[in-house]
C-alpha cells in the first residue's frame, strides 16, 4: 500500500499545486465567467432567432440546443487550446530536458498535470454556470432559455461517463499539442493552430448535428468530437441508449489511442533532446 | 538662481489598512481605516548647475520619493520645488524635455529593436532636431564605444553594454541635468569603471548637473563631491564625503606584515583589530598619532616585510552613519 | 500634426520589428484567419438548415459579419499598448518611463506595437464581406463607400475607447480586467448578426449603453439603401458611428484622470 501512495504522491502534489494556484485568480475566473455569460447569451438569442424562423430541418429542438450551448460554456475550460503554460515556458527557456531529471515517468506526469491544470480552472467556472443558467434562470422564470435538466437518469449516468472521458481526452490531446511544441522547439505553432481546429471539430463553433448530414458520420468519429458534442448530445439524449453506450466507448478508445501514441512520440521526442544536449 | 531649488518638500501617502484575513477582507469594504506615511518630512537643499551630487540613504528613506518628484512623476503633499525654473509636475512635458534619467534596473530601449533603431525614436520623441541629434549621436557612439553594438536588438545585448546604450539614450537630447538610479549595478568591473568614468567627463568637461543614486558607495566616492544623505524622510548631512567619514568613523586601518611571527602590540591610541599569523590588522585614530608616525615606531621596533594603510570600508562608514541617526533600514 | 509623425515612425519600427520574424508572422497570420473563418463556416452550416435569419439571409449577415471584422482587426492592430497597460506598465512602473517623456502617454502607448499578426482577422473579414456582396448583388457606390469608411472609424474609435478604459481601470486592479473582454470580444461577437434578430434589451444595450450598433448595425442598412425594421429614422443611420467618436473622447477624459490620480499618489 506504502509503495502505491509513495508512487502516487508527487502526481497528488501537481494537482493540490494546481488547485492552489487557480484559487488565487478568482478575479479573472469570476470576469471569465462573465464574459462567458455573455456569449452564451448571444448564442441562445442567435438559436432562437433561427429557429423562429422555422425549424423543420433542425437536428434537435431549440431548447436542445440551448443546454448544449450553456453546457459548452460551462465545460469551456476543458478544451484543449493550448500547451500546459509550463511546457510552453520550457520550451521558450529550452529548459525542457530538465523534465527528465523527475523521477516520474514522463508521460504520466504531463498527463496528470494537464488534467490537473483544466480541471482547477474548470471546477469554479462550471460551478457558477450551473448555477446561473441551471438554477437561477429558471427562478426568474427563464427556464426554457436556460441549462435544462437531462431528461432521465439514464442519460444522467451517461452523461457522467462521458464527462469522465472528456477530460481524459482533453488531457491526451493537450500533451499531443504540448509534445508537438517540443517537437518543433517553439511556442507559438502548435498554440496558434490548436484552438481553431479543436473548436471546430469539437462542435464548440456549433453542435456537429447542424453540419449537412453527409459529413455527420466523419465528424462523429473524429477523436475530438469527443470532447464537446458527444457529451452533451447525450446530455440532453440526444444520443442515448445503445447509441450512447457506443458513443462512450469511442471516447474512451480515442483516449487509449492517443494516450499510447502520446506516450510513445514523447519518448521519441525527449531522447532526441537527450542526444542533442536538451 | 540655482538649478534645483528643494524647500520643506513633504510627502504624506496614505495607506488603507486592512485586517489580515478573509474577515479582514469583508470589514475593509464596510470601513476603511487609513494609515499615513511620511515618506518626506520637510527635505529642502539647492544644486548649482554642474554639480555631480550623490543621494544616498537607507532603502525606504524617501530617496526615490525624492528623485520622483524632482523629475516631475509624483506631486509633493506641500513644499516648494523647482528645477531649470519649472515646476516639475506641474510643466511635466516641458520639464521632461530637459532632464535625462537613468534607472539602473529598467530599460528605457526597446527590446526588439536594434539600438540605433531606439536612439532614433527617442530623436522624434524628444524632438531634436536631426543635425544636432546626428553630432549627439555619434559623439556618445564614441565615447561609450558603442559603435558595434547599434545593430543589434537590445535583448542581445550584455547588462555592460545595455547600460552603456542606457546612458547614451538619456544623454541624445543634450539635457542640463541627469538623474543616475543605480547605473552600475550589476556590471562587470571594466564596465563599473568605464561607466564611472563617463560620467565624471560628462560632469567635468560638460557641465551637466548629475544626482547619482546609489547603493555602490565606490562610485559616490569616485565620482560625488557633495553627498546628500536622506534618512526617514529628513536630511540627515549635506556635505563632502570626507567630512561625512570623519564625523563617523575616522579610525584608519594599518596592516603591517611582520618578518616572524606577529608581535604582542601594546601602544597608546593603537587598538589590534585583528591578527593572523605574520599580520596584523591596527586600527588608528588619525587626529592622534598620524599614519608615518605609526609607522616609524611600528618599523623601528620590529623586521617588517611589507606595510599598508587602508580606510575603513565605505559600507562600514555608511552603516555606522545610518546606525548613529537611527536611519537604518527596519 | 507632429504626433502624427511620431506614430508613423513607432508603427515603421514596430513593423520592422516583427519582419524580422516573417516565417512566425505568416504562421501567426495564418492562424488568425482559420479561427475566424471557422466561425463563418459555423454561420454557414446554420444557414444551410435554417435559409435565414430575423427576415436576413447569409449574404446579409455577411455583410455586417465582414463589416464588424474588419472594425474589429484595426482596432485590435492599433490599441495593444493600451491592452496589456496593466500588466505591463502599471504592475511593473514602466509607466513612470512614459511619463518622464515629453509626450502623451496616450500617444505613447498608441505606438506600443502595431499588430501585423491582426491581418488575418482583417482579410477574413475581407473576404466574408465580399462574398456577402456577390450574394446580395451589393454595389459599393461612393456613397456607400463613405459610410462604410465613416463606420469603420467610427467603430475603431469605439473599441479604441474601450481598452482606454480598461487601462484606465487597471490603475486600480490588474485583475478582472477580463471583464471588458466583454465588450470588446463580446461586442464584436454580438455584432456578427444584425441586431433586430436579438431581443429588445440586448439590442437597446447595444444603441445606446456601448454603441456597438451604432458604429455596425445602423450605418450598414444605410450602405445597404434599406430601412432598419425597428424603425430608427432613416437620416440617423449614416451619422450612427459619431457616437463611437464620442466615446473616446468620454473615455479619454476619464484616462487623463486617472494619470493625474496616478502622479499625485505615487501608486
Amino acid at each position: 500500500m506504502s509503495g502505491i501512495a509513495t508512487t502516487l504522491r508527487p502526481y497528488l502534489a501537481v494537482c493540490a499545486g494546481r488547485f492552489q494556484l487557480t484559487l488565487q485568480y478568482r478575479a479573472a475566473a469570476l470576469a471569465g465567467f462573465l464574459t462567458q455569460c455573455w456569449f452564451g447569451v448571444i448564442r441562445v438569442l442567435i438559436f432562437a432567432a433561427f429557429y423562429a424562423g422555422g425549424a423543420a430541418k433542425a437536428p434537435m429542438t431549440l431548447g436542445d440546443a440551448i443546454t448544449y450551448t450553456w453546457l459548452g460554456q460551462a465545460f469551456l475550460v476543458f478544451l484543449p487550446w493550448n500547451a500546459d503554460p509550463d511546457v510552453t515556458d520550457m520550451v521558450r527557456s529550452g529548459a525542457v530536458a530538465y523534465e527528465r531529471l523527475r523521477p516520474v515517468d514522463s508521460y504520466a506526469w504531463w498527463f496528470v498535470r494537464a488534467m490537473a491544470w483544466s480541471s482547477a480552472r474548470v471546477a469554479p467556472r462550471a460551478a457558477l454556470m450551473v448555477v446561473f443558467a441551471g438554477v437561477l434562470m429558471p427562478l426568474v422564470g427563464l427556464g426554457k432559455w436556460g441549462l435544462a435538466p437531462p431528461p432521465s437518469l439514464a442519460a444522467a449516468g451517461f452523461f457522467a461517463a462521458s464527462a469522465a472521458a472528456m477530460v481524459l481526452l482533453s488531457a491526451a490531446i493537450t500533451v499531443l499539442i504540448n509534445i508537438a511544441m517540443v517537437r518543433a522547439m517553439d511556442e507559438r505553432g502548435p498554440n496558434i493552430l490548436a484552438a481553431p481546429i479543436v473548436n471546430f471539430f469539437s462542435g464548440m463553433v456549433i453542435p456537429l448535428a447542424f453540419f449537412p448530414d453527409w459529413l455527420r458520420p466523419i465528424l462523429r468519429a473524429q477523436p475530438i468530437a469527443g470532447l464537446v458534442d458527444i457529451p452533451f448530445s447525450i446530455y440532453f439524449g440526444g444520443v442515448a441508449g445503445w447509441s450512447a453506450v457506443g458513443a462512450i466507448a469511442l471516447q474512451f478508445g480515442w483516449v487509449v489511442v492517443l494516450a499510447a501514441f502520446g506516450r510513445w512520440a514523447l519518448e521519441r521526442a525527449m531522447r532526441r533532446l537527450q542526444v542533442q544536449g536538451g | 538662481m540655482p538649478q534645483i531649488l528643494v524647500e520643506e518638500l513633504t510627502k504624506t501617502y496614505r495607506i488603507a489598512e486592512r485586517s489580515p484575513g478573509a474577515w479582514g477582507a469583508v470589514k475593509g469594504l464596510v470601513r476603511r481605516r487609513w494609515r499615513t506615511v511620511e515618506a518626506l518630512a520637510g527635505v529642502s537643499f539647492q544644486l548649482q548647475r554642474g554639480e555631480l551630487v550623490g543621494l544616498i540613504g537607507p532603502n525606504g528613506a524617501g530617496k526615490s520619493t525624492t528623485i520622483k518628484i524632482l523629475s516631475g512623476i509624483l506631486e509633493p503633499t506641500a513644499g516648494r520645488c523647482e528645477v531649470n525654473g519649472l515646476i516639475p509636475w506641474r510643466q511635466r512635458i516641458r520639464h521632461v524635455a530637459r532632464i535625462g534619467v537613468v534607472f539602473g534596473q529598467r530599460t528605457q530601449l526597446w527590446w526588439d529593436l536594434p539600438v540605433i533603431e531606439g536612439f532614433n525614436l527617442l530623436r522624434d520623441i524628444y524632438r531634436v532636431p536631426q543635425d544636432r541629434y546626428a553630432a549627439t549621436r555619434d559623439e556618445l557612439v564614441a565615447l561609450l564605444r558603442l559603435d558595434r553594438l547599434l545593430d543589434q536588438p537590445v535583448r542581445q545585448l550584455s547588462l555592460g553594454q545595455r547600460m552603456r546604450c542606457e546612458i547614451a539614450a538619456a544623454l541624445l537630447h543634450s539635457p542640463p541635468l541627469i538623474f543616475l538610479e543605480e547605473p552600475t549595478i550589476a556590471l562587470d568591473a571594466p564596465s563599473k569603471l568605464a561607466v564611472r568614468e563617463f560620467v565624471g567627463r560628462l560632469n567635468r568637461e560638460r557641465g551637466v548637473t548629475v544626482i547619482l543614486t546609489t547603493h555602490d558607495m565606490h562610485d559616490i566616492e569616485a565620482l560625488a563631491d557633495r553627498v546628500i544623505v536622506i534618512g526617514g524622510g529628513k536630511i540627515l548631512a549635506d556635505g563632502s564625503f570626507a567630512a561625512l567619514r570623519a564625523g563617523v568613523l575616522a579610525e584608519r586601518r594599518l596592516f603591517v606584515d611582520f618578518a616572524g611571527a606577529a608581535p604582542a602590540l601594546e601602544m597608546a591610541d593603537v587598538r589590534v583589530v585583528a591578527a593572523s599569523g605574520q599580520q596584523l590588522e591596527l586600527a588608528f585614530d588619525p587626529r592622534r598619532i598620524t599614519a608615518p608616525d605609526l609607522i616609524a615606531r611600528i618599523v623601528a621596533a620590529h623586521p617588517v616585510d611589507d606595510i599598508h594603510v587602508e580606510e575603513p570600508l565605505i559600507e562600514e562608514v555608511i552603516a555606522r552613519f545610518y546606525d548613529l541617526h537611527g536611519a537604518a533600514e527596519p | 500634426m507632429d504626433g502624427l509623425r511620431l506614430y508613423g515612425r513607432y508603427v515603421a519600427a514596430s513593423i520592422r520589428a516583427q519582419a524580422a520574424y516573417p516565417g512566425s508572422l505568416v504562421m501567426m497570420i495564418s492562424g488568425q484567419f482559420l479561427v475566424t473563418i471557422i466561425e463563418f463556416v459555423g454561420i454557414w452550416a446554420l444557414f444551410q438548415r435554417f435559409g435565414h435569419i430575423g427576415g436576413w439571409r447569409l449574404g446579409d449577415v455577411a455583410l455586417f459579419y465582414g463589416l464588424i471584422s474588419v472594425t474589429f482587426a484595426i482596432a485590435d492592430t492599433i490599441s495593444r499598448g493600451f491592452d496589456v497597460f496593466g500588466s505591463v506598465f502599471v504592475k511593473t512602473g514602466a509607466f513612470d518611463r512614459l511619463l518622464l517623456r515629453p509626450r502623451s502617454p496616450a500617444l505613447q502607448l498608441l505606438g506600443y506595437e502595431f499588430r501585423l499578426t491582426r491581418i488575418g482577422r482583417l482579410s477574413q473579414g475581407v473576404g466574408v464581406f465580399t462574398v456577402g456582396a456577390v450574394l446580395t448583388h451589393f454595389t459599393l457606390t461612393p456613397a456607400a463607400s463613405a459610410i462604410l469608411l465613416f463606420a469603420i472609424a467610427g467603430g475603431v474609435a469605439l473599441f479604441c475607447g474601450l481598452l482606454v478604459l480598461q487601462a484606465t481601470l487597471s490603475f486600480w486592479t490588474v485583475e478582472s480586467l477580463e471583464a471588458v473582454n466583454i465588450l470588446t470580444y463580446g461586442g464584436e461577437a454580438a455584432a456578427e448578426y444584425p441586431l433586430n434578430v436579438y431581443a429588445a434589451w440586448f439590442r437597446n444595450f447595444l444603441i445606446w449603453i456601448v454603441p456597438i450598433g451604432c458604429v455596425s448595425y445602423l450605418p450598414m442598412l444605410a450602405a445597404m439603401g434599406r430601412p432598419d425594421p425597428l424603425g430608427t429614422p432613416g437620416w440617423l443611420l449614416p451619422l450612427a458611428p459619431a457616437a463611437g467618436f464620442v466615446f473616446l473622447a468620454v473615455a479619454l477624459v476619464v484616462w487623463g484622470c486617472g494619470v493625474r490620480r496616478y502622479a499625485s499618489s505615487g501608486s
